[in-house]
């Protein structure tokens, strides 16, 4: 690679507190492969798509602050949340597209000192991963091949889904027909399953308000990838994690079978084809049972 | 893309009268580049059997008769291209109705479900009529903006039968309803916005049980975006004073609780707020399972009490909330 990579990563709040291992094998990752990266430690929630619901222009504000520190850098901003992703997005796209709407959120940012002027990208990890760094790098790069591991892709809603949002910063992958995660788990010498569910919604975002649904949503796509055979489920999502890793004993109740699959972050997934440390990869943080995999992938 | 090609159309065959269950019959045809869907469905039904059934009408996606969904994909017989689909699935297309469960024949459904709810949000103007006007009922550019592109629904059901919340809780007004219910809360000329707002807003069946998955917004051909008008809905809960206090409209507005706090969600709080201390037995087990694998842990401070680290210039977050917000719970 002729010139560093280097980016300003927005971390979200899941990986600052129930999972730890997503930051930690994030990092492992781009250490391994010479990714330079600066954590925007001012950055604040992105609103989960909860905030926007209830106060918009106040969602459009806060995500406008974030943006505005990775522009001081002059980086790309990236992600490893699908849900930080599409709220940074839309703020960027909104305000990007209306003049009078920019105005009025540079107007409450000047109160503190900054401006949005819309000069950073803003893209998801495993898309720089794939369209930067590139596949055949990092497949030269492995040194725990997953070729015994069948592995099930699943995509996440807000990495795909609006595709025209999303289409500069996700290589214009098709939400009917995603490839960007096999093709990563493919260069990682894994198995890829092929399984109806790998594009659906997990139901993360209802949990609470209609759970019956959120539990119906995970549970017909990890029995899907169960039932194609999946040793594991890989997200680049971290809301997918949650909700599919956490829940799958309550899961199991609502669809009448057992389920159980471990669910990893997407950066897991490469940590452990990187040859990255367990302590770094951070199995132990599953609440599925999911260290066998550091002695089956090797 | 080259001019012609051999494609394979594995389409759903069904009849509800006669047939036990569901089959898939190949039919092989030379596909040319100008073909839209609706070709393919005619030459099936023309070259090879008579018998297949399909609705279709006005030929210029105005009518919405003929949706349906080939290989998963919502797609409006008649607009779509289908070599465009050939180079994005392969040369087997899937040619299925919109929703499998409701066929009565071939493609055609019993879309009943979705005019029910259709029903439910009051889909016309609600007003007082003068029968005598003396002056015209004039609506500004900008008046008619706030609801010209919902209005461009053709009632088709791609959104509706694309969306997994229905699918899951068939209670759910879905994607298409909710746009419709928009469509007339922003009619200046109407007078049953809050009323439409609080069917909206109803638990088990209104926009909160909108899993956000961003499925109508692809599948609609007429690119209105149902789930922004959802979002809409939402915001125009808070503004217009309709929303109640609940689990999901605490779970919206508790984000800010803990962003005050640290700059961050508060993952433990927002979920005891919104459900209440007494409600959130129900998470204790969750809680425990976190707590044993170190998803709840104590690297950063003891879990609940000052376990979140906080951002850096967490007083310029405070600051906006404090000048940006305008709308309360």
């Amino acid at each position: 690679m002729s010139k560093q990579l280097h980016y300003a990563l927005f971390t979200g709040c899941t990986a600052k507190q129930s999972t730890p291992e997503l930051l930690s094998s994030t990092l492992a990752v781009a250490n391994k492969l010479g990714i330079k990266i600066t954590i925007l430690e001012e950055a604040s929630c992105c609103g989960a798509s909860h905030l926007q619901d209830f106060d918009e222009f106040l969602a459009h504000v806060l995500n406008a602050r974030n943006i505005c520190y990775a522009e001081k850098l002059g980086l790309t901003m990236i992600t490893i949340c699908n849900t930080c992703q599409l709220n940074s997005a839309m703020t960027k796209h909104a305000l990007d597209n209306d003049p009078d709407l920019k105005a009025r959120v540079n107007e409450k940012l000047a109160e503190v000192g900054l401006e949005y002027k819309g000069t950073s990208e803003i893209k998801h990890f495993l898309y720089t991963l794939i369209d930067e760094y590139g596949l055949e790098n990092i497949r030269n790069k492995v040194e725990v091949p997953l070729s015994h591991l069948n592995i099930a892709p699943f995509y996440g809603c807000h990495n795909i889904r609006p595709s025209e949002l999303h289409e500069n910063a996700n290589g214009g992958e098709n939400p009917y027909n995603p490839t960007s995660l096999d093709s990563l788990i493919d260069a990682l010498e894994g198995n890829p399953v092929e399984y109806e569910s790998k594009n659906k919604c997990c139901g993360f975002h209802v949990e609470l308000q209609a759970n019956h649904t959120s539990e119906v949503l995970s549970g017909n796509a990890l029995l899907d990838a169960m039932d194609n055979n999946a040793d594991l489920m890989v997200t680049p999502c971290p809301l997918c994690h949650l909700k599919m890793d956490t829940y799958q004993p309550s899961i199991s109740k609502t669809m009448g079978r057992d389920v159980e699959l471990p669910v990893l972050h997407m950066p897991q997934m490469v940590a452990l084809a990187l040859g990255c440390t367990e302590e770094e990869i951070g199995l132990n943080f599953h609440v599925q049972k999911a260290k066998h995999l550091y002695s089956q992938a090797s | 893309m080259s001019q012609i090609k051999k494609v394979t159309l594995k389409t759903f065959r069904f009849n509800a009268e006669t047939d036990y269950l569901p089959y898939y019959k190949h039919y092989e045809m030379e596909v040319g580049k100008d073909e839209l869907i609706l070709d393919l469905l005619n030459r099936i039904k023309w070259e090879h059997d008579g018998s297949f059934s399909y609705r279709r009408s006005c030929r210029h996606g105005i009518c919405g008769a003929c949706a349906i969904k080939v290989n998963g994909r919502a797609t409006l017989a008649c607009k779509q291209n289908a070599l465009e689909l050939v180079e994005l699935f392969g040369d087997e297309l899937l040619i299925e109705p919109s929703s499998t469960k409701r066929a009565i024949k071939d493609m055609i459904i019993d879309k009943s479900d979705f005019w029910e709810k259709h029903a439910t949000i009051k889909p016309y103007v609600v007003t007082e009529v003068d029968p005598h006007p003396q002056t015209e009922s004039k609506q500004s550019i900008d008046e008619f903006n706030n609801f010209l592109d919902s209005d461009l629904c053709i009632q088709c059901g791609a959104c509706h039968y694309s969306c997994p919340a229905l699918e899951a809780n068939p209670d759910f007004l879905g994607p298409a309803a909710l746009n419709a219910a928009y469509r007339y809360v922003v009619d200046t000329r109407d007078e049953a916005g809050d009323e439409r707002l609080k069917i909206t807003a109803e638990e088990g069946k209104g926009v909160w049980d909108c899993v956000k998955c961003y499925e109508c917004a692809e599948a609609c051909p007429k690119e209105i975006d149902p789930i922004g008008k959802i979002g809409k809905l939402h915001n125009l809960q808070f503004e217009r004073g309709v929303a109640e206090p609940n689990v999901a409209t605490r779970h919206a507005e508790g984000f800010l609780r803990g962003m005050k706090k640290t700059g961050y969600l508060d993952e433990a709080d927002i979920v005891t707020y919104s459900e209440g201390w007494l409600a959130s037995y129900k998470h204790i087990g969750t809680a425990m399972k976190m707590m044993k694998s170190g998803k709840i842990h104590w690297h950063s401070g003891i879990p609940f009490i000052n376990s979140i680290p906080k951002i850096k210039n967490l007083d310029e977050v405070q600051k906006l909330i404090e000048i940006s917000q305008n709308n309360k719970l």
